[in-house]
């Protein structure tokens, strides 16, 4: 059964179409990639899916439940949860704090301040960031604010977690960490859609690759039928 | 029908003045970023300047634009140089910078209003200039609100054609767009940031001068003025200059409907518009 | 800190027995700025949407003692004021709290004069007065009033400052997408907060009103009452929780001798004080006292 499931998604700005007519899907447990040049709508699509856009036509459902044009808190609480292509944390709050409001305003129930922190600490282990003690987040490296909203998104319980280019900016062997830390969100049972364009990174994460162009979908497929697509080589060489 | 004209002309001489300090607040706001509260203030010394240089120096108000304007814009420049400068420099962020430059603002307020009391004292002011009954498709208007509109209308286009058509306009509209690329595009961002205020100044200037031709001045008139003045800048969508004209001259002709029905609720009445427009079109009528 | 506080608390409960008079009515009204300068930050501190509104809240607590204050008991007539204005907070936080923050701070600027206007059209055209006499109530009544607001008000600053509400309006504050995204309804955050935060200035202005015998538009709603709590809050610096209650402390003691001393041109001192704050203190007096601290007793925090 599909855990995220879109029908002719679309969003236009002015009279510039972002986003039109996407169909897309990723299956439970599934780890799906999002590509395309610069300026195709990758991004603006995880904001429809995310709740922070509306579109304005097409149907969105998580879960089987409709969540077109939901707001974004709501989403996060019924499963989905999401990281910025700018790296977004909370500059000024300690590092285990930025992680705990995920699990106490993520989740569908109450949680109790000491299982945040309970789950905070178990998060911040799972990303490999317990050396940071109370820090405020904005101290810390490019690499290591990535794996702090990565923890948070984590804290809101989700079942798809939406990455976006969680490698840009990185050097190699945090690239490579990264990866490793994908294939372990995985075991946890977690579905994964993810935008990147390190393309070594997304042909052996990925189970199936979805590319966007002008903000249409172009192709659709398994890693190794992306890298051989006719259609996709072009879009990337040409113009 | 008469008094309809009656209405919609009355709003078109209201409306000038109104695109004019909304204009110039939206220079200060849409490029330099400052949300000046002291706009009105601006206002107010143009206006107690041509009380003091008419009545007592017998300068036409006429002559007192082309000496105000010029001394708001210094003023303006100055005070970018002096005061907002140095807080958009230490600003983390331009989020921090809108709110600190908003305070400052306050203070400008504080220290402009207090200086003016002790030069002019808390007296309305007031002059006769021009109260010629001039006959307009029927209804009566005086000469100085003609010649007021004149004036606003004239400073308008020629603001306009000069950010439309000239190398520093076009510095301008960049620095509006996008203060950090301009300023690697060549741009001498703090320059144009510092003549925007000062034009914007110079705008509030010159309507202080025009106001002072059709209604009494005093110390403490600024304030209704910077609220008119933001509510017509959040209507025409924030920073855009074409739409402060226009929401200028719609708050204009709202205003003399409802001041012809009810003078006590004009400000009522723009503030109800202002709720409405939030409501309907968050982001004004030119916003994207 | 929390028995600095009680310390002074219990001082300042003992005042009006040691020194009757003229300072009970002095100390009040720094109470009273206190108060609005605390409550202004429980919103505007944390989420850095800054409200002008205060004078609009104070003003409605003020009107509401002006008309209820003959017929019903003190006490309810402070509690309606804090909820008449909180019920104003309400409805302003619903049209523009989904808005971005610059025009939540122009709609509340214009609130003030707003309600001025249309106060005065009212008086005008249907009463037909202008102002109205408020009853009486003997000075250390109100002065205990305004103790008790103030202490109700600092609690509240300091429990929602300790509560997950008190973190999320900080990430509110930082980066407000990030927020949503992590679960938080930030619009129904921001609008409760904000109708909480003006329960205490309406209560402060229903009591203070009391004070002033007789109150018209022009008095109960001065933009004055909005900017200097803001000024109040940014002197004494909002990074710490004592930062607004020294800085309401100090500007509104120095306020009052400047009016007394310097009547026609204290507004200018203020500005420039102002201006300086801005300028040369950052964080404002708490940066000042933080930094001696850190002086004092030396060492930094290593970067992770």
């Amino acid at each position: 059964m599909p855990i995220l499931e879109g029908e002719g998604v679309t969003k236009h700005f002015g009279g510039l179409a972002a986003v039109s007519s996407v169909d897309f899907k990723v299956d439970e447990g599934e780890v799906v990639g999002l590509i395309g040049p610069n300026g195709a709508g990758k991004t603006t699509l995880f904001n429809l899916i995310s709740g922070a856009l509306a579109p304005q036509e097409g149907t969105i459902r998580l879960n089987g439940q409709d969540i077109t044009g939901s707001s974004p808190h709501k989403i996060c609480r019924m499963g989905l949860a999401r990281t910025f292509q700018s790296v977004k944390v909370f500059p000024n709050i300690p590092v285990p704090a930025n992680v705990m409001l995920g699990s106490l305003f993520g989740t569908p129930n109450r949680v109790s301040s000491a299982d945040a922190a309970g789950e905070t600490a178990e998060l911040l282990e799972f990303v490999g960031l317990t050396a940071v003690g109370a820090t405020p987040a904005k101290d810390l490296t490019l690499a290591n604010q990535k794996r702090v909203e990565v923890a948070r998104a984590l804290a809101t319980k989700p079942e798809l977690l939406l990455l976006d280019e969680l490698m840009a900016g990185l050097n190699h062997t945090e690239i490579a960490e990264a990866l490793e830390l994908v294939a372990r969100i995985r075991e946890r049972g977690i579905s994964i859609l993810m935008i990147e364009h390190i393309m070594k990174a997304i042909m052996s994460a990925c189970d199936r690759i979805m590319v966007l162009h002008h903000g249409e979908k172009i192709a659709e497929g398994t890693p190794q039928e992306i890298a051989a697509s006719k259609k996709v080589i072009e879009v990337y060489l040409g113009e | 029908m008469v008094t309809l004209l009656n209405m919609v002309i009355g709003g078109l001489l209201l409306g000038g003045l109104y695109a004019l300090i909304a204009m110039g607040l939206t220079l200060q706001y849409g490029v330099a970023r400052v949300l000046n509260i002291s706009h009105g203030e601006f206002i107010m010394l143009g206006g107690m300047t041509t009380w003091t240089l008419y009545t007592v120096f017998g300068i036409n108000p006429l002559v007192c634009l082309a000496i105000c304007g010029p001394i708001a814009f210094v003023l303006g420049f100055g005070i970018h140089r002096v005061l907002f400068r140095r807080l958009q420099a230490s600003a983390p962020s331009q989020g921090a910078f809108e709110s600190s430059s908003m305070l400052a603002s306050f203070g400008l307020l504080f220290i402009i209003q207090n200086l003016a009391s002790i030069a002019w004292g808390t007296e309305i002011r007031a002059y006769t200039y021009l109260a010629i009954p001039v006959h307009l498709a029927g209804a009566v208007f005086q000469a100085n609100r003609l010649v007021a509109l004149g004036c606003a209308v004239a400073i308008g286009v020629a603001f306009y054609i000069f950010v439309a058509r000239t190398r520093m306009g076009k510095a301008i509209r960049a620095a509006a767009q996008d203060p950090a690329t301009a300023g690697l595009m060549g741009v001498n961002i703090n320059s144009v940031l510092a003549l925007c205020f000062g034009l914007g100044a110079a705008m509030a200037g010159a309507a202080g001068v025009l106001i002072s031709m059709i209604y009494p001045v005093h110390v403490v008139m600024g304030m209704p003025y910077t609220v008119i003045a933001m509510i017509v800048v959040a209507l025409g969508g924030l920073g855009s200059i074409p739409g402060s004209f226009i929401g200028g001259f719609v708050l204009g002709l709202v205003g003399s409907i409802v001041a012809y029905m009810d003078p006590g609720l004009s400000l009522v009445a723009y503030y109800g518009i202002f709720i409405l427009l939030l409501l309907v079109r968050p982001t004004g009528i030119m916003g994207r | 800190m929390p028995g600095l506080f009680l310390i002074v608390l219990l001082l300042l409960a003992a005042l009006p027995v040691y020194r009757p008079g003229y300072k009970v009515i002095l100390v009040s009204s720094i109470l009273m700025y206190v108060i609005l300068t605390v409550s202004w930050v429980i919103f505007s501190g944390t989420t850095g949407y800054l409200s002008l509104a205060p004078a609009a809240f104070f003003g409605v607590g003020m009107y509401t003692a002006a008309v209820l204050g003959m017929a019903l008991p003190l006490p309810v007539v402070v509690v309606l004021g804090g909820l008449a204005s909180s019920c104003l907070a309400f409805l302003v936080g619903a049209v523009t709290l989904r808005l971005r923050g610059i025009y939540f701070a122009i709609f509340t600027f214009g609130l003030v004069e707003f309600i001025k206007n249309l106060l005065l059209w009212w008086e005008i055209e249907r009463t037909g007065t202008r102002g109205r006499f408020v009853v009486l109530v003997d000075n250390n009544t109100i002065y205990y009033v305004m103790l008790a607001i103030l202490v109700m008000t600092v609690l509240t600053a300091y429990f929602i400052r300790r509560s997950r509400y008190g973190l999320a309006l900080q990430s509110i504050g930082e980066d407000e997408e990030a927020a949503v995204h992590a679960g938080i309804n930030v619009t129904a955050l921001k609008i409760v907060t904000f109708a909480i935060s003006a329960v205490f200035m309406g209560a402060a202005g229903a009591i203070w009103a009391t004070q002033l015998t007789y109150i018209d538009p022009y008095i109960a709603f001065n933009l004055n009452y909005s900017f200097m709590p803001v000024l109040m809050a940014i002197f004494g610096g909002i990074g710490q929780p004592y930062g607004p209650i020294l800085g309401a402390a100090v500007v509104a003691y120095l306020r009052e001798i400047l009016i007394t001393e310097f009547p026609y041109q204290y507004m200018l001192l203020l500005g420039i004080i102002l201006l300086v704050a801005i300028l040369f203190l950052p964080n404002g007096l708490v940066g000042l006292v933080e930094r001696a601290r850190r002086r004092a007793f030396g060492g930094q925090r290593a970067n992770t």
